[in-house]
């Protein structure tokens, strides 16, 4: 039999989502992803004069306000043809991936292991330690996690004023400069952050964590000490999380921090194999989404955004953005795929992407983007130039692609009479939690929920509240 | 005192700024100031079914709620219907469970400048119909409406700012858990006192630059923001350089203009955001409470009397010349 369920507010992500379930015999026949906040960043740009757009992007966002900040930066850079000087490039590199990293800590702690501590599991062996240490609010991790990632979001306060909401990070560069006393200070609080990691999250030196390079590597240092990523991997492996969620397996990352030559991880695009990144074959569409009717789908440097109130077949807020054609999955799991790290590509030889692969890969990124970071610092030279000027430009376009630590960002912008004629944005949740398209693709969540046990009316099971945090969606991004 | 938070059409930035609080952990700060939270949609173990029956038991009053706190606007479109944003898992917008809610709560609690005015989301053309819980802008009114009081007579408070500081939001909890938060501790737009009585000026580390007009030209200059590059340090309402941000930032500290984001209408400057708007060469914008004939006069007497070293200084990204050391003879 046929049942249709709605189920909502899903909590612990940034924002709204709701899911509507069509269960038959005890398992998930479709589910239908609903972004059910729309607010209209694309219609308020409008009009706007460019470098407003770094007062007004960052609002987006409260959790990926400064990867947000960077995308603007990059497309008014590209679009007044600058490039920030060196200091600048690096004040950049370290602000984005304090926001990454400390992003990866609130997922893993705040959003995603509290479900562990359900009542659900409370016959599983792991679950009274699981509940003493990462129960919501009152579990010990929470509480000892909340004070480490203030004291390294203090990289914040000496790089950008604050966070979130900075106007620090310009098309030109930093308007921070630093002192090398300050450049000091920034050490000592990478170091103690590295601390944290290390004794807290790893049990292990980060360039151990980093040297995992397979499965089986990883389940023999399971067995070799302490630590909450250890603690997940017991339960990962109990509960079999490892063959749960799988999406698309289509895999895309725009590649990010850049270096003197190169990106720390590079952009590129995974299906079984590596194919370069074609941005010109992205098109979003809309036959279910509460947009005026477009007809064919839109690459985003033509795209428009007219919100409607009413339309048959639309169910979300959320386009549908598709690569020629295709569902793609973005975050830190497709970023470490595509750039060749030999632990995520073998993660998902065999079953593909799983809950386990993608929470895996983003304390993977932690053990990796910690020590550039701290090389990054080593590269700064106190006295040399942080930002340049921006020229103003009537006539132009430009896109910024950058990522957040929940996948592929994407902005463009076009300049028209020295105001903004027109500004599309596509967000990693965008990509992961998108409705349908025209040919009736479900999106990546939709496809990752397909088949999973589900009742009509009984608690949902924990497993999809695994599924779908396990993407680390941020829904206000994902409409803005 | 318990404690209900919902959020609506924000960017969860206020939520994002509260637990950076830099006081150990903020759950435990919670509960030393004797606050539960019954629910809170980025931090509660319940969700779906749990959630949304805990949020009907607020909204028709089995469960009594004390300080409900709402972050982001309250949207009202398309035509009146709430329908951008529905909540809950159905088809209910959330201005109706928020205007249920509130009519029942002890205190009701405006988180940042989109709950309290609209802020950025009434950006621009305003295409959700966006406003705060008790303003539009800057006229009294908004989604509760100009003679909304709550259960001890008290309107609702606006703890304002694109972000708040994490301690302005749970001081003013804390305030209100102790039952010292009365009407005379609001100012007039209702932002608690304790921080809106200050201006973001109070403490700018660049005041020696202030002090000679000694201007910054561009980004990363060290010299004032305020001449050339849009700050609004001196008429702002918070006590931003004296409570510092992640440690030792503030947007000043960072560089750029104070945007004067706790007041109403920040979003909606009428000029780009940092550039200073002005008229015959005079910044439209004087500091607070200053007479214009006393502020061109000292402004053009301070100019003349710039050291060098501060007017070199001002144009540039590092110490060029230090503060003379005066030696005192033997």
């Amino acid at each position: 039999m046929n049942t249709r369920r709605i189920v909502g507010p899903f909590n612990r992500v940034e924002g709204d989502l709701e899911i509507t379930l069509d269960i038959a015999d005890g398992r998930i026949a479709a589910a239908y992803v609903n972004s059910p906040l729309y607010r209209g960043f694309e219609q308020i740009l409008q009009g706007k004069l460019p470098a407003d757009a770094l007062v007004l992007v960052p609002r987006i966002c409260g959790i990926c306000s400064v990867a947000q900040s960077a995308a603007a930066a990059l497309a008014l850079a590209d679009s007044l043809s600058i490039e920030a000087p060196k200091n600048g490039r690096l004040a950049a590199n370290l602000t984005l991936a304090t926001e990454n990293l400390a992003d990866h800590l609130t997922h893993f702690y705040l959003f995603f292991m509290p479900d562990f501590a359900r009542a659900e599991y409370e016959s599983r062996r792991w679950h009274h330690g699981a509940a003493e240490r990462f129960r919501a609010t009152v579990g010990s991790a929470p509480n000892q996690v909340l004070p480490a990632r203030a004291r390294f979001m203090r990289m914040m306060g000496l790089l950008a004023g604050k966070w979130p909401h900075t106007l620090a990070v310009q098309p030109g560069g930093s308007t921070r400069p630093l002192q090398s006393s300050e450049v000091f200070r920034l050490h000592r609080t990478l170091r103690e952050f590295r601390e944290f990691l290390e004794t807290v999250t790893f049990g292990a030196r980060l360039e151990e964590v980093a040297a995992i390079d397979s499965r089986a590597a990883l389940d023999a240092w399971r067995g070799k000490g302490g630590g909450d990523l250890r603690a997940f991997l017991a339960i990962a492996e109990d509960l079999d999380l490892w063959h749960l969620g799988r999406g698309t397996d289509r895999f895309m990352s725009y590649g990010c921090y850049r270096e003197e030559d190169r990106r720390l991880f590079p952009a590129g695009v995974w299906h079984g194999a590596a194919a370069p990144l074609d941005i010109a074959a992205i098109g979003e569409d809309i036959t279910h989404a509460w947009y005026a009717a477009a007809g064919l789908p839109q690459h985003p440097a033509s795209g428009s955004t007219l919100p409607v109130a009413e339309k048959e077949g639309a169910y979300s807020w959320c386009k549908a953005p598709r690569l020629a054609g295709q569902v793609v999955e973005t975050g830190a799991l497709a970023r470490q795929v595509v750039a060749g790290h030999p632990l995520a590509r073998d993660m998902i030889e065999g079953y593909g992407a799983s809950v386990a692969a993608r929470v895996v890969a983003r304390l993977l990124e932690l053990a990796l983007v910690l020590p550039a970071m701290e090389r990054w610092l080593g590269q700064v030279v106190p006295g040399e130039p942080w930002c340049i000027a921006a020229p103003v430009t009537d006539e132009t376009s430009g896109v910024g692609l950058i990522e957040a630590a929940r996948g592929s960002l994407g902005h463009w912008i076009t300049v028209r009479r020295g105001r903004i004629h027109n500004y599309q944005i596509i967000a990693p949740t965008t990509w992961n939690f998108s409705p349908r398209d025209a040919a009736g693709q479900p999106g990546a969540l939709e496809q990752a929920l397909a088949g999973l046990p589900a009742g009509a009316s009984e608690p949902l099971p924990a497993a999809i509240h695994h599924v779908v945090r396990s993407f680390d969606p941020c829904m206000v991004c994902t409409v803005h | 005192m318990n404690l209900l938070w919902l959020q609506s059409g924000g960017c969860g930035g206020c939520t994002l700024s509260w637990l950076g609080s830099e006081h150990g952990s903020l759950f435990r700060e919670l509960k030393d100031e004797g606050i539960e939270l019954l629910w809170h949609p980025s931090v509660s173990e319940a969700g779906v079914d749990e959630a949304r029956d805990l949020i009907e038991q607020c909204a028709d009053g089995r469960i009594a709620v004390d300080v409900l706190c709402i972050e982001g606007s309250l949207l009202r479109g398309p035509r009146g219907t709430g329908g951008f944003h529905r909540f809950g898992g159905g088809a209910q917008p959330m201005i109706d469970w928020v205007r249920r809610i509130a009519a029942r709560a002890q205190h009701v609690v405006a988180v940042g400048s989109c709950a309290s005015w609209g802020g950025i989301t009434a950006a621009g053309m305003n295409p959700t119909d966006a406003c705060g819980l008790q303003y539009d802008g800057e006229a009294s009114g908004g989604l509760l409406g100009p003679d909304f009081r709550d259960a001890t007579g008290l309107p609702v408070i606006n703890v304002a700012g694109c972000p708040p500081h994490p301690d302005w939001i749970t001081e003013t909890l804390a305030a209100l858990a102790h039952g010292r938060l009365r009407a005379e501790h609001l100012d007039d737009y209702g932002r608690p006192r304790f921080f809106a009585d200050q201006l973001v000026h109070h403490g700018c580390p660049r005041n020696e630059y202030y002090e000679f007009k000694a201007s910054a030209a561009q980004h990363s200059d060290q010299g004032c923001l305020m001449e050339q590059l849009g700050c609004k340090g001196t008429q702002a309402h918070a006590d931003c350089n004296q409570r510092l941000w992640n440690g030792e930032g503030s947007c000043l500290r960072g560089g750029y203009a104070c945007i004067s984001c706790t007041d109403p209408g920040f979003e909606e400057p009428g000029h780009p955001f940092t550039t200073t708007p002005k008229v015959a060469g005079i910044p439209i914008g004087l500091p607070a409470d200053m007479p214009k004939a006393w502020f061109i006069a000292l402004a053009a007497l301070s100019k003349s009397a710039t050291p060098a070293r501060v007017r070199e200084n001002a144009h540039a990204d590092h110490l060029l010349r230090a503060p003379s050391v005066k030696r005192t003879k033997r």
